[in-house]
């Protein structure tokens, strides 16, 4: 018997799998929701076999907005907890020119994750339980020269997970915001991260199942990352503006 | 990024990629020669390739699982403890293990691991079934015992220097619980030791602990493991309400205050000596959990960094049984003489090898960790001649400095899978540091 469901939003992701596997192992069936769900059939597979639990696909694209009230009807359960790990970094610069490019990336970061939470909170409101995880990230504490447009998105999402937080206290649904600093997934494959401020998918789903759990509001992964981002935000404007970090 | 084996020497900058498919292996493949990496577990530079190391980790999906044969279906990148994870609870073992359950079953294949049932079971290659490898063309060929039996034999131990393994069927064993029966016998010394492991030849598990510093008549002293799979009847009753014993997570205890130990003679002595006694006070059976009894180090991650920043190497060899007596003797008592401190030193008992480039042969197999130094590395050249004095050969998967013609003098199957790779053009497509520098 598997007990309520986790609905996990960017299926395909590293972190979205990883979270989705730790929810299984603790017995909780599995709604992988992504883009071109049906490759992901070996996953399902994989976590069927590995946790003896319900795992169901999903087509889900979070940029087609008017398709999230259907697709929230069509799920075989309203789920126990959503987590959203869609996301998408681009490339600065790039974003900088294409304006379209960079509109795609604040949409995706911003506007599809709370279109497609916003349903399901409601619905959780009904039902007076939920839970419901948003993965930000700390690109979103301050607009940096390096990331801002990726940075902007989080911002927002950040901000509109804070509110519904405020919003849901009373009503039995619990609202938990990650901000992860640098994660070793395909995002950021081939880049040269900082060992020492880089976790992995399966750290970081753990510590998201535990936060969970204990309904912390807001989590940075890595300890260390609350520290630098206190320092990054405290730094005067006129100061910060000249820095290249 | 930085990579080096389990024992940290030698350490390069690689270009890693992590490939979630077989199209993106192929990609990756194309770009030029590469080696595959599991979990890094080998302790020298067989999973380093500076330009195209190709990291397995996300290739690890569980594909299916045949209740009634035993028959996982897996992608190489899936790790043995989570193979334990899912499938202990419902009364299945993997047939062959390492000391370690952090390897990937591609890596397990690659080396054609041996572990303490090996005397009886042989190596991890004889429960694979079938493998899926992606070839030097990016072609995935399925070889098998049947089918491209040449691929599958010399790819069994042949060290990611044939293809890439994607996937391979293993056969996993039925057990009744998750404890280990486990009976202790002291050895005073070398004699003792080997008549142990003759007497008890029937045993499913066995394994010695060896005192490396002891000289003279203790040359050899140490402490042989048994163990056994306990049936569910003969378990204590307090057991018997966890078959499958404390999830590993819930003991994380520390079996000895490691750090200050590697690099100082007399703290190693102190240590093999408690561990002799403690052990020799324990008569008769008792039950362990299997991750206590299989893996004692793995509840200290990161273990391999209490040697500090040159890391540590660790000398394998395995010597021949009509000549494994005199040769133990003679690297036992070379150790004790150079005094260079040894953090583990296991002695094991291995039947022939069955796979055509696999380490094991019938005979007796010694290990030993040494922190790097000059004097370290001239030590373990002078083990390399006592080995080759008597007939023995080394263990790739944990070798980082051994020299091509050593390799070449204890092993005439070197040539042969040299010459393999060159017929069959891995040798353009797949290569490491270690076999640049053994010239394989
Ligand atoms: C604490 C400890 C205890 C150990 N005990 C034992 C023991 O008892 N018996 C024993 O036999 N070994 C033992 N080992 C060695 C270990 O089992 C082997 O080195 C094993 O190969 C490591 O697996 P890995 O996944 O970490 O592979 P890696 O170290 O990453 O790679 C090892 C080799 O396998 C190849 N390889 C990896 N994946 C693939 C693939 N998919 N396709 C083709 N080639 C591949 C690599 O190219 C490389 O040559 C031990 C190691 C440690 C650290
Ligand atoms: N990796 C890091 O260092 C890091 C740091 C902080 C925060 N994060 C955040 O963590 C989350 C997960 O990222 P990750 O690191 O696991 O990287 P990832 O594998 O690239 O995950 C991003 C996921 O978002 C999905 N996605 C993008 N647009 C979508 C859309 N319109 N509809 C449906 N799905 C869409 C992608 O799906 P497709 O496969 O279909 O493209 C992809 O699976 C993201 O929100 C990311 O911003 C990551």
């Amino acid at each position: 018997m598997s007990s309520g469901a986790i609905l996990v939003l960017g299926g395909r992701s590293d972190i979205g799998l990883a979270i989705a596997k730790v929810y299984a192992r603790e017995g909780h069936a599995v709604q992988l929701a992504a883009r071109n769900v049906f490759d992901l059939e070996a996953e399902k597979a994989d976590i069927a076999l590995r946790y003896g639990v319900e795992v169901g696909l999903h087509e889900f694209d979070a940029l087609d907005v008017e398709s999230h009230e259907a697709f929230v009807t069509s799920l075989p359960a309203l789920p126990e907890t959503v987590v959203c790990a869609v996301g998408a970094l681009g490339v600065q610069e790039e974003s900088e020119q294409d304006h379209a490019e960079a509109r795609i990336i604040m949409r995706s970061n911003f506007e599809g994750p709370v279109n497609i939470l916003a349903i399901l909170a409601n619905a959780f409101e009904e039902r007076g339980s939920g839970v419901i995880i948003g993965i930000s990230s700390v690109a979103g504490d301050r607009g940096r020269a390096t990331n801002y447009i990726y940075g902007a998105g989080k911002a927002g999402f950040t901000a509109y997970l804070a509110g519904m937080r405020n919003r849901l206290a009373t009503k039995g649904v619990h609202v938990l915001t990650v901000k992860p600093g640098f994660v070793a997934t395909r995002m950021t494959d081939g880049m040269d991260l900082p060992e020492k401020l880089t976790t992995d998918a399966d750290t970081l789903a753990r510590a998201v199942f535990k936060a969970a759990k204990r309904r912390r509001n807001e989590v940075y992964i890595k300890s260390i990352w609350w520290l630098v981002m206190l320092i990054i935000r405290n730094i005067p404007e006129f100061i910060f503006k000249k820095l290249k970090i | 990024m930085k990579l080096a084996g389990w024992g940290r020497y030698p350490a390069r900058d690689c270009v890693v990629t992590t490939p979630r498919t077989a199209e993106e292996l192929a990609a990756t493949l194309a770009k030029g020669p590469a080696v595959a990496r599991g979990n890094g577990r080998a302790y020298g530079d067989s999973a380093l390739n500076e330009e195209n190391t190709i990291s397995t980790r996300h290739l690890n999906r569980m594909i299916r699982f045949d209740e009634t044969s035993g028959v996982l279906e897996a992608e190489a990148g899936v790790l043995l403890g989570d193979v334990i994870d899912a499938y202990l609870p419902r009364g299945w073992f993997p047939s062959v293990t390492p000391g370690t359950k952090f390897v990937t079953l591609g890596g397990m294949a690659a080396a054609d691991v041996h572990g303490k049932n090996h005397h009886v079971d042989g190596g991890f290659g004889n429960f694979v079934d079938w493998i899926d490898v992606m070839g030097p063309d990016g072609v995935v060929v399925r070889a098998s015992r049947d089918d491209n039996a040449d691929l599958f034999d010399w790819t069994i131990g042949g060290m990611g220097l044939t293809g890439v393994i994607l996937r391979l069927g293993l056969r996993l064993r039925r057990v009744e619980t998750g404890w280990i029966e486990q009976r202790t016998i002291a050895a005073p010394n070398l004699d003792a030791a080997m008549e142990a492991f003759e007497t008890h030849h029937n045993a499913p598990y066995s394994v010695a602990w060896i005192d490396c510093l002891s000289t003279g008549a203790s040359l050899g002293r140490s402490l042989i493991m048994l163990g056994d799979h306990a049936p569910l009847a003969g378990l204590p009753n307090k057991f018997r309400q966890v078959p499958f014993g404390p999830p590993p997570a819930q003991k994380r205890k520390v079996p000895f205050n490691a750090p200050s130990f590697a690099l100082n003679r007399f703290t190693v002595k102190a240590f093999n000596a408690l561990y002799y006694h403690m052990g020799a006070r324990k008569t008769g059976t008792d039950y362990v959990p299997w991750d206590t009894y299989f893996y004692p180090l793995d509840s200290i991650l990161g273990w391999n960094k209490i040697y500090g920043r040159r890391g540590f190497v660790q000398f394998q060899c395995v010597l021949p049984d009509g000549h494994a007596r005199a040769g133990l003797e003679a690297l036992l008592m070379r150790i004790s003489d150079a005094g260079q401190g040894s953090f583990l030193a296991v002695l094991k008992k291995l039947a022939t090898d069955t796979h055509k480039f696999s380490f094991p042969m019938a005979g007796y197999t010694l290990a030993l960790d040494f922190p790097v130094s000059e004097k370290v590395l001239s030590l373990m050249t002078e083990l390399d001649s006592i080995t080759l004095d008597h007939g023995g050969r080394f263990y790739l998967a944990k070798d980082a400095r051994m020299t091509d013609t050593t390799l070449r003098a204890s092993d005439p199957r070197a040539e042969a899978f040299a010459a393999m790779r060159v017929e069959t053009g891995a040798a353009g497509a797949f290569a490491s540091l270690q076999s640049a520098r053994l010239k394989l």
